[in-house]
Parts: C-alpha cells; structure tokens; sequence
C-alpha cells in the first residue's frame, strides 16, 4: 500500500523532459524487442534449414573474420604508433598523420578496389605474367586473406590512433623510466610501454571487432559468408523475417560480449590515464638499417591501404568520366547528400536536446537513458534494420486496424531515419557530452548573478561553449550516413538510391569501373573527418 | 517627544547599519538542517568575511544571499527590501548582486572585455564599453583586453571575474572562497588589491573563506560559522582578542588553553599567576568560585625575557625568518606557544625565561 502511495507520488512528479529522454530511448529498445521477439514465433522451418546449413559455417566465418581483423590491425596499429611516436626516421611527421588518412576509404570501397588490384586480369598479376612470365603463385584475392587484407587497412587507423595517443602521452617518459633502471630500449618496450599502453591497445582492438562483427559491404563483395550477410540473405531470399531476426540475435550474442569488454577496457582506461600529457624526452633516433625499415614498413602499408586503391579507382574513373556523370549520377548525390542533411540536422538536434536535458535534469534516470540511447553504435546495421521492422510493422498493422489505408510507416524514410538515430546517436552525443563538462554549474550561477537566465543564458552562453563539439558532432554524423550501407540497403523506400547503395550494387554486379566514381565521391567526404582527428589528436 | 525629523535620520541610518540584513535564517537539505538561526547585519561599504572549516555551511550560507538556495525560516533583506523568506525566493538574476566563484566561472568563449561585459545590458554599448575599460584599468590588464581566458594566469582570471562582478555595479557583491585557487606568495598581495578595488567602487561586499588571514585582511567585520550556527560576528580585533568560545578562539589565531580555577567570579587562578577578568569580556558571566575553567594564552600574550624568574622548556621551535615560534612546556606539563625575534636562538630543551602580559583574559567553562 505504501509502495503503491509512492509510485503514485513518483508518476505525478514525470514531466515533459523525462517524457522526452524516455522517447530518446525508445528505439534503441524497440530494435533490440524486435529482434527478440522473434522467439515468440520461431519459423521452425527456416529456421532448422538454417541451423543445418547456413548457421555451423557463418558462425565460424564470423568468428575467424574477427579474430584475423583483430590480429592484423592490432600488430600493424600498435608498431605503426609505435614508430611514429617514439622513433624518429625519414617522413615521419608526414607518416604521422597520412597513416590516418585510410579511415576515409569505407571497406566495401577498399574491398572492390583491392580485388580490382590483386585479381588475375589486374595490374599486379599483369605485372607478374610480363616480368617472370607467370603469376600462379599468387594467392587468391577472393579468400579469408583477401577479406581480412581488406578490412584490416580501412580498420587498423583506429588502434593506430588510440595506441599512438597512449605511446605519446607515456611512451617516452616511461623508456626514460625504463632506462634509469638499467633496461635496455628494447626491453622497456615489451615490459613498461606495452603492459602500460594495454588499455588502449585493448580498447582499440575491440572498436575494431565491433565494426568488423557490423561490416556488410565488404564481406559480400569477397562472397564471405558472414552472420550479417546470412541476415541479409534470410531475409531479402528466404523471405522470412522471423528467421532474419533468429540469425540477428545470434549476432547480438557477439555485439554483446565485444561491449561489454570494450565498457570494462575503457574503465581502464580512466584508471591508467596519466597526467603529463607532454613528453619531453627526446625520440629514439633509428640507426642505419632500421631507420629505411622503419620507412619502408610506413611507405608500404600507407601505399596499399590508400595510395593503390585511390589510384586504383582515379584509373577506373577517369576514362569513363564524361559517360558516367549523367543525371542518374547527380541524383545519387544530391539523395545520398539530401538524405545525410535530414540525418544530421535531426540527430545532432537530438542529441543537443538531450545532452541539455540530461545535464539539467542531472539524475540517475537520467543517465541510464542517456546511456541506452547511445548504445546503438555497436548494433550491427543489419541487426537494426531487422529489428526496428518488427515495431513498425506492428504500428502499421495498429493504425490499418484503425482503417488508415497502410502501410504508412513500412518503406519510408521515417524507418530508415530511426535506424541511423540509433546507430549514431552516441557519435552526435559523443563530442556534446565533452564539450557540456566543460559548463560547470557555477558558469550557470555567474551567468544568473549578472542578470542572464532562461532561454537567454541558452544562447548566449551554453550554445556558444558547445559550438566547437556540435559542428563536430555535424560533420561525423553526415559523413557516417553517408558512408552506411546495410542499413540504407534494407530499409530505403522503394526506388530510393544512395552513392552507397549504388556502388554496392555495381559492385556486386562486378560492374567497378562504373563503381569507381561514386567511390570517389564518398573517399573524398570521408576525408573530412579524418582531418578533424588528425588535427584533434595533436598529430606531432 | 521625538520630531519627525529625527526619524528620517534614524530610518536611513538604519538602512545604512542593515544594509544587508540576514535575520534568523535557517537552511536544510533533505531533513539535515544545514544552517540554523544566522543572524548578522552588514554595513553599506563594508566588506565582511564568513569564516569557518570546511563543511561548516558558509558557501550554503552565501549561496541563499544569491538567491541559489531558499531559505527555510527567517529573512534576508538587502537595502530595506526583502530577497528570501519562507516559501519566497527573488530569483538570482534580478537581485542585482555580483558573485565571484571559487573556480571564477569565466565565459570560456568570450574574450576578457566580452567577458566583464556581458552584464551590462542595462547600459548602452557606448557605455559598457568605457564602464568596462575604465574596471579593465583598475585591474591592471591593459592590454588584455581580447585576451582569451585560458591564456591568462590564475591571478589575472581571478581579476578578470572581479571586475565582470562589479561590472553591473551591483548592490552586493558575494565572493566564494576567492584566494583559494592561487598560489600562496599571491593571495596576500591579491587579497590587498581586491579590497582596494571593492572600498574604490564603494561596493558592500561578503566573502567566504576558510583562512583567516585573508578574513584579516580583508574584512571590516567577521562572522565565524561553527557548524551551521553563527559563533561570532565582530571586527577581526574582537575575534582574536576577545573570542565568545573555545572554538572560535581555536579556530581563530594560535593560542593554547592553560587550567584554571576561580577565586572570585572575576580572578582566575593558574600555575602562572591570578589574572583579573574585564566585564565584558565573554558572555559566560555565570562563572563562580571555584569552577574549573579553561584560561587563553595567545603567543602575543608572553614576552620572552631572560631576566625573569618563571622559566620554561624548549620542545619544539619553528623558525619563521623574523622570528622563532617556540612551544615551551611549564614545570607541571602544561605547553605554551611563544613568538620571539629570531636573534634569540635557543636549543631544544633550554630554559628560557618567560613574563606574560595579557591585555585580555579570556576564560572558558
């Protein structure tokens, strides 16, 4: 009785900002009941087909996919940084920075352009048959190898960043540390630089999993069976939805173990963060032999993961330039541009909203919501497409019973826009969230005391101290929707066509020469944010 | 019978004395009462100081004047017209009272003349300009006028809030614990400079800290705050000398308490003599004969002397440049602090001669 006396006390305290944090969670929630509503009406059928013959082998490729992406990124992030950091050899401060530059090439990008480069009729075996008269010893492009090649070089610059910032920040000092204690450089290394970099290089290698766990584009350009081409296939071929959001939950099993570790590497994180952000300490000058090393490691890995596949492309693209830039072609840019405008105007606005709602209303509820709402960006986008299908169409059917003609929701843009809040919610919120701690409560109280409150304290001091991180939070969530591809793919209305959508489809035509432009094109925005990491993370 | 005249005078003085009048006022959070029947009243011109340990419940004190908190019970008024009382609360920004935070709170988006500027929307911009150079001046940051605020030091931020809270020219200003985030060899010099700013404009202000010394230099009057109640509200010459309780004179200044025991309701027996005790000097009146007390000695109140019979024991000495604190213990045990210029250099467990001169004898039950 008494319980119910203060639930009652509780409900009539709810206003209209918990109202509005509350929908902010929501579709993050109604994603995840999709998927799992599937088990209240398995299709037995599809499903033990799948079991049989789809699950067994996807599951494997799935996991070798993430582990081989997580080795290779791991040991080329780490000595990248490594290099860059703490040696000094010829064009390393060039290095530095254009070792970041690969992030702008999307995978199912680097996919096409790779196989384009390594396959038989391509530059490099043509090259091979003319100078040693055959190229049989070549491995196939079209394998595991191929497939982790591919998304390791688009992937590796997020442990390059992470473990380099960590490597600045202590490497140096911590060799110093190392060398006062009688270690040799090398030994420092294995037992003082590395153990104390873990955090990073833990933090880094998962972020990398989670984006390989979510890849679509490049896994079906190699024909590389994964659980997230298995959603696609189940549910575009089989036809069956509540097979489609079997396969989705079992991906779910993955995207949840990798958070939750990728939670407690961040923990970590804020445990070992240093203080002294500046080294002094001189670099290790590389000597001889090492040094050209050193230089060739960065010449090669930069060349094969930017410079070959944009030339790649620019060959591609260039003869066929004047045909394919037709009207078809500007109106996938000005969909793909239109379409990420929508997208970013309204997630950033959200996220504004809420980053300001939840820092007013500073509460427990409060939190949790927010940290819900900005879960979605490690849901796979093939997972969500799936998943938010379920509550739509049940609204459908909701307002059909209510004698709208229907579907009204099914096949608009309103799914595909809810799908995109979700996934990228907590990279609008992300730079806000930074920026706003920056507004200590007595900055509110200075602003009160000289007369300015309200609405006017809003414009005039909080929206100004937060400029730099909403332009930020702009930039990332255009450039991303522009890039996604699983999500557009499955749940754009009918006719509806993005730069992405349409280099996939080309692509998986093997029609890359007319692939090339519209990959270009994307290349060229997803620059943008790579500059902006370039110049945040103080690339010395 | 008193004219009308009379009147007027006595209501406009009485505006004066109480410009701010902080009347019985409590405070709680949660059911924990936090402040409980402050009282105290400030001039106009005046700058007083709420002093007290950590926690004791001064900044809750200084934020209810603000207008952040509300108030509980009683009334605190500013020039005759009431802020808060039970259940009222004029809201910050239309009290027209100047606040300096202890982190400062500058606009890290607007420049150092953008920043002392952005109250003054009463004025024209013509006029804000001039009021804003004219504090810029006084200050001493000419030149940094479109400074950003991460590029100044931690003394000219400090400044710079000082002079956007002054800026409006408010009726009040309120600074919380502004000295703390600056070095030592700075606050005294800054703390100097404040005051010289404040008294120039002519501007009542309030401050809270938890150092006496800038409550010294600072303030005309102090209000020493033991948790959540007002101790003492005084000059800095009647706390230290003439301190109400034991806590505020161990808060207040160094001193150590020697046993004691009434003769006669106005003499005090200790191992170093009967001292007289002046009328006025506690409020504890109610002392008999033969009742146990506590006697205060402040190191000012001995005077090293080798000619002099009574002698004492170095424990401990802490050179301080011009002169050596020594800590000396009397025959029967009990210590006592002493202050001796520094050419009297005497080792640890010497005796050295001793001579008391109280002005104030301050006896505690």
């Amino acid at each position: 009785m008494l319980n119910l006396l203060n639930l009652g006390k509780q409900l009539r305290k709810i206003g209209v900002w918990q109202v509005f944090l509350v929908v902010m969670a929501l579709p993050t929630l109604l994603a995840l009941l999709g998927v799992l509503s599937s088990f209240l009406h398995p299709d037995i059928e599809s499903l033990s087909h799948l079991a049989q013959y789809v699950l067994p082998q996807t599951i494997k490729n799935t996991i070798f996919l993430v582990v081989g992406v997580g080795v290779v990124t791991t040991t080329l992030g780490v000595s990248l940084a490594w290099l860059t950091a703490v040696c000094d050899f010829p064009l390393r401060k060039f290095f530095v920075w254009a070792l970041i530059l690969p992030m702008a090439i999307p995978g199912y990008v680097m996919a096409f352009a790779l196989v384009g480069l390594f396959e038989y009729t391509g530059p490099v075996q043509h090259f091979l048959r003319e100078t040693f008269g055959s190229s049989s010893a070549f491995p196939d492009i079209y394998s595991y190898g191929g497939v982790v090649m591919a998304l390791s070089l688009a992937l590796y610059p997020y442990t390059y960043l992470m473990v380099r910032n960590a490597f600045q920040t202590q490497g140096l000092r911590s060799l110093e540390v190392g060398q006062s204690l009688g270690l040799s450089i090398r030994e420092s290394f294995w037992r003082i630089c590395l153990p104390m970099a873990r955090p990073w290089i833990v933090g880094g290698t998962l972020l990398v999993m989670m984006e390989t766990l979510s890849d679509f584009g490049t896994v079906a350009i190699f024909n590389y069976d994964t659980l997230t081409s298995a959603i696609y296939k189940t549910w575009f071929g089989l036809y069956s939805l509540p097979a489609a959001l079997q396969v989705a939950s079992v991906l779910l099993i993955f995207v949840v173990v990798i958070t939750l570790l990728e939670r407690r590497s961040r923990a970590s994180q804020r445990f070992s963060q240093t203080r002294s952000a500046k080294s002094v300490a001189g670099r290790i000058r590389l000597s001889g032999v090492d040094r050209w090393l050193a230089l060739l490691v960065c010449v090669l890995v930069f060349s094969l993961a930017f410079v070959m596949p944009v030339m790649r492309l620019l060959y591609w693209a260039v003869p066929n330039m004047n045909a394919d830039i037709t009207s078809q072609f500007l109106g996938y840019v000005a969909g793909s541009t239109s379409l990420s405008l929508i997208a970013m105007l309204m997630i950033a606005g959200l996220a504004l909203l809420m980053a300001f709602t939840a820092r007013t209303y500073n509460s427990p509820f409060a939190k949790i919501v927010v940290r819900i709402s900005t879960m979605g960006y490690a849901l796979p986008g093939t997972v969500l497409a799936v998943g938010l299908f379920v509550p739509v169409a049940a609204i459908d059917n909701v307002l059909g019973a209510m004698g709208l003609s229907t579907p009204l929701l099914q096949g608009t843009m309103v799914v595909m826009l809810l799908a995109y809040s979700v996934r990228f919610m907590a990279v609008a919120f992300t730079p806000l969230e930074s920026n706003l701690l920056r507004i200590t409560p007595s900055i509110d109280a200075a602003s009160r005391s000289l007369g300015v409150s309200g609405i006017k304290m809003l414009a005039k001091v909080h929206l100004p101290m937060v400029k730099g991180g909403l332009l930020t939070a702009m930039v990332l969530v255009f450039v991303d929707v522009m890039k996604e591809l699983p999500i557009t793919l499955m749940t754009r209305p009918f006719g509806f066509n993005t730069l992405a959508v349409r280099i996939f489809e080309l692509s998986s035509e093997g029609l890359w020469e007319r692939a090339a432009l519209p990959a270009l094109a994307i290349v060229l925005v997803g620059l943008i944010p790579a500059f902006i990491l370039i110049r945040k993370s103080d690339a010395r | 019978m008193p004219n009308s005249n009379d009147i007027m005078m006595s209501e406009s003085q009485d505006v004066i004395e109480n410009y701010l009048s902080v009347d019985n006022v409590s405070i709680g959070f949660d059911g924990r009462e936090i402040l409980s029947n402050i009282t105290f009243q400030l001039k106009r011109g005046d700058i007083g100081c709420l002093l007290g340990p950590s926690g004791c419940g001064k900044t809750t004190l200084l934020r209810s004047i603000a207008g952040f908190e509300t108030v509980d019970d009683g009334m605190i008024k500013l020039n005759n017209k009431a802020l808060s009382h039970h259940g009222y609360l004029l809201p910050a920004e239309q009290r027209n009272i100047g606040m300096v935070f202890q982190d400062y709170a500058l606009f890290s988006h607007l420049n150092v003349i953008d920043n002392i500027m952005f109250g003054l929307h009463r004025f024209s911009k013509a006029q804000a300009t001039i009021r804003a150079n004219d504090l810029i001046a006084r200050i001493g940051l000419v030149g940094k006028e479109l400074a950003m605020p991460h590029e100044l030091s931690g003394g000219e931020q400090q400044r710079v809030a000082l002079a956007r809270a002054l800026a409006p020219e408010p009726q009040l200003l309120l600074l919380d614990e502004p000295f703390s985030n600056l070095d030592v060899e700075l606050r005294e010099t800054l703390s100097r400079d404040v005051r010289d700013i404040i008294k120039q404009s002519n501007t009542t202000a309030l401050m809270v800290t938890h150092d006496q010394n800038e409550a010294f230099v600072m303030a005309d009057n102090i209000g020493v705050i033991q948790s959540g109640k007002l101790a003492q509200w005084g000059s800095a010459y009647t706390i230290y000398h003439e301190p109400i309780n034991a806590f505020v004179a161990d808060f207040v200044g160094q001193g150590v308490f020697l046993e004691g025991k009434m003769r006669s309701p106005s003499e005090v027996e200790t191992t170093l003599g009967c001292f007289e005790r002046e009328e006025s000097s506690t409020e504890q009146d109610s002392l008999a004969t033969g009742d146990k007390v506590k006697v205060l000695i402040r190191p000012d109140d001995i005077i090293h002397d080798d000619e002099s019979e009574l002698t004492a024991r170095v424990i401990t000495r802490d050179f301080r440049g011009a002169e050596f604190l020594y800590t000396l213990a009397l025959a029967n045990g009990e210590e006592l602090l002493v202050m001796v210029p520094s050419h009297h250099n005497h080792e640890i467990n010497e005796l050295i001669g001793i001579r008391l001169e109280i002005d104030h004898v301050v006896v505690f039950k």
